[in-house]
């Protein structure tokens, strides 16, 4: 999978947390590569690990944490080797990342254009007057009205939305490679997540950045991901474009997450949901860590790990059910639903063209 | 502001009324009379002097005598002090106090902030428990325990420091951080508990993901976020100081206002305890509004005045 398009390539990270109680196994054995220009989503519960992912790549880990192997490529360079004079360098200037929450993710005591200016100042040695007046641009690009005169004012004076926009502005300023994005619309109105995703969005385009977009939120990964992970207890379970994982999901895990998301023609009283509560990392069960809550677990779950076995050339998934061997089960009727529909997109895109099909053209299908 | 300002300063008139109508009273319950320790005058020669200081008159006319000399400026003679104008006495005398309690604020808080940062820069290391140690002294040791204990070894065994005379700077050294152990204590305290707090916040983190340097980080975000609440105890510190001050200053003879204070009290000099009280209580007003409007300035969200739009 090494080419030239990939801008990060993690390998085989692994992150404990050293605790009272013992080391937290919270990344176990992850790798992915991000490429160019792409928004790849991680999708999982929380403690899943997503999050200690992206803070790993950032080199922003608190402090009782412990790499004990893996690699994070950026442009030839292991991420994890470098000081942290070089992490400083390469934070808001390569890699930038929007927080959870706008409405305590800005110095509440400091003016607002002062703070989207910072990353010029700290990085490119600007001036101030210099720094501001293209933190302006920024700020109508991200679309804050009024923004001349509103570029001294501070934070507590804007509302949810507005603040997050400002915290897009300040990751975007230097137009950094590589977006990392935690959840950015999960503390908004459902009316202003649509927004935000509509303008980061946009702002790829713009700015030809790449995005890791972290999520528990399945319904947002549909319109703005090109590839989907999907982490369960500290690893990725399966991966694949937007299309595969949405419609021929494989693994166990990702139907139970899709089964749980309410969709339009989703009939009946109750929202389905995973049984049971994901496992204790201090101490990870041997075989598939999700063999517990899985309605379709086989014996060699609970005691051997599951490789990734290859469905696609962009989708694989670590279940054992993909093994030949394997017995043939059918997933939850809305899965067999989704693949039903799946394989007649196919067929459509195939009929119409020959060529091999970009996956940005299906995505229109949804 | 200017509104806000004449509202305060209204407060401020106030406050002093209240303040000059309970010490009077109060004052007039002190046991004794000014002429106590002179057993050698005659009864006649008490009356006398009890009229020339109209202290023959019912307390309520006293008061009220006082109240209409004190608005015009006039706050009476000293009784011990042989006949000397309160105002005179309390001019002549206030330069030291002023003087040492300022350095022992601004030696404590400034110091203070650096012991408190540094402790939480570096939560549960060396750095940190030592910061926290010196925090539990300064508060619970007394500023005039301390006093002595710094005039005997800095002083006499050391010798580096006069012990009990006024005249340069060198002569503030002791008493300063005598009086300014307490606010050291105390601000350490608060800005390392704030400090702490702030640096796990979001905004901190935000700032991280910046690229922000940790110095960068301290001086830009965490430092003023944190001094924010500090400003709160920078009144009760004050106070801390100006009674501190009395003790400390009769300790080290310091001609100032405390040290005549605890003789004024002693002798029942009722001018001079209402020209003091007067001065304490309006210092006091000063730092508190003063710190209501350093509030405005340092943090945005409670400015005072709203812009107008």
């Amino acid at each position: 999978m090494e080419n030239e398009k990939n801008i990060l390539e993690v390998r085989n990270l692994q992150v404990n947390f050293k605790t009272y109680a013992g080391d937290v196994k919270a990344i176990r054995n992850v790798s992915f590569d991000l490429r160019k220009g792409e928004t790849l989503a991680i999708v999982g519960e929380s403690g899943s690990g997503k999050s200690v992912t992206t803070r790993t790549i950032m080199g922003l880990n608190a402090r009782n944490a412990d790499i004990t192997s893996g690699s994070i490529l950026y442009k030839d360079q292991d991420l994890l080797k470098k000081s942290d004079k070089e992490m400083e360098s390469i934070r808001g200037q390569d890699i930038a990342e929007i927080f959870q929450d706008p409405m305590t993710s800005l110095d509440p005591t400091m003016r607002i254009g002062k703070q989207i200016a910072e990353p010029l100042m700290v990085h490119k040695g600007m001036k101030k007057e210099k720094a501001l007046a293209q933190a302006l641009e920024m700020m109508k690009l991200v679309g804050i009205t009024d923004a001349e005169n509103r570029i001294n004012d501070y934070p507590h004076q804007f509302s949810g939305g507005m603040r997050q926009r400002i915290v897009i502005a300040i990751a975007l300023i230097n137009y950094p490679e590589i977006l990392i994005a935690d959840e950015p619309t999960t503390a908004l109105d459902v009316t202003i997540q649509a927004q935000i995703l509509n303008l980061m969005k946009e702002l790829q385009d713009k700015i030809s950045t790449s995005i890791i977009f972290i999520t528990h939120d399945l319904g947002v990964v549909a319109g703005m991901a090109d590839r989907v992970a999907v982490m369960y207890a500290g690893k990725i379970v399966e991966y694949g474009t937007v299309d595969e994982i949405f419609y021929n999901p494989k693994h166990p895990y990702t139907w139970g997450l899709l089964s749980s998301m309410p969709t339009l023609d989703s009939s009946g009283d109750e929202l389905p949901s995973i049984p049971g509560t994901p496992p204790d990392l201090l101490d990870p069960p041997a075989g598939d860590a999700f063999a517990a809550r899985n309605a379709y677990a086989l014996k060699i779950d609970t005691e051997q790990e599951p490789p990734f076995f290859k469905v696609s050339d962009t989708h694989y998934a670590a279940t054992w059910l993909l093994h030949p061997d394997a017995p043939k089960v059918t997933p939850p009727e809305q899965i067999v639903e989704r693949q039903k529909k799946y394989a007649a997109m196919q067929k459509d895109l195939v009929a119409k063209q020959r060529p091999s099909v970009p996956v940005e053209e299906q995505e229109e299908q949804q | 502001m200017a509104k806000y300002l004449a509202k305060r300063i209204f407060y401020l008139i106030l406050t002093l009324f209240i303040v000059i109508t309970v010490t009077f009273f109060l004052m007039k319950l002190l046991p004794g009379t000014p002429l106590t320790n002179q057993a050698k005058l005659s009864k006649s020669q008490i009356a006398l002097i009890y009229e020339q200081y109209g202290l023959d008159k019912p307390v309520w006319q006293q008061y009220l005598l006082y109240l209409a000399g004190a608005v015009r400026g006039n706050f009476g003679t000293s009784f011990q002090f042989s006949d000397q104008p309160v105002s005179y006495l309390l001019s002549s005398r206030i330069g030291p106090s002023l003087q040492i309690g300022l350095q022992a604020m601004i030696f404590g808080v400034i110091l203070g902030i650096i012991v408190g940062a540094f402790g939480a820069m570096r939560q549960n290391t060396w750095v940190d428990t030592t910061a926290t140690v010196v925090s539990i002294l300064g508060i619970s040791i007394p500023s005039f325990v301390l006093a002595v204990l710094l005039q005997y070894y800095l002083g006499l065994k050391l010798g580096w420091f006069p012990i009990a005379e006024w005249g340069g700077f060198i002569y503030t050294v002791l008493p300063t951080l005598a009086l300014g152990a307490t606010p050291l204590a105390e601000s350490a305290r608060f800005v390392r508990t704030e400090m702490v707090d702030v640096l796990s916040s979001d905004y901190i983190e935000l700032a991280k993901a910046k690229g922000l340097s940790r110095t960068g980080i301290i001086y830009h975000h965490a430092l003023r976020n944190s001094l924010i609440p500090l400003i709160t105890i920078v009144g009760p510190l004050a106070v801390n100081i100006m009674t501190g001050s009395m003790v400390v200053e009769n300790i080290f003879s310091i001609p100032g206002i405390g040290e005549q204070f605890v003789k004024s009290v002693l002798t029942n000099d009722y001018p001079t305890i209402m020209g003091l009280t007067i001065i304490y209580s309006f210092m006091l007003c000063v730092v508190l509004l003063i710190t209501d409007i350093l509030y405005g300035i340092v943090d945005p969200r409670i400015r005072i005045t709203g812009k107008a739009n």
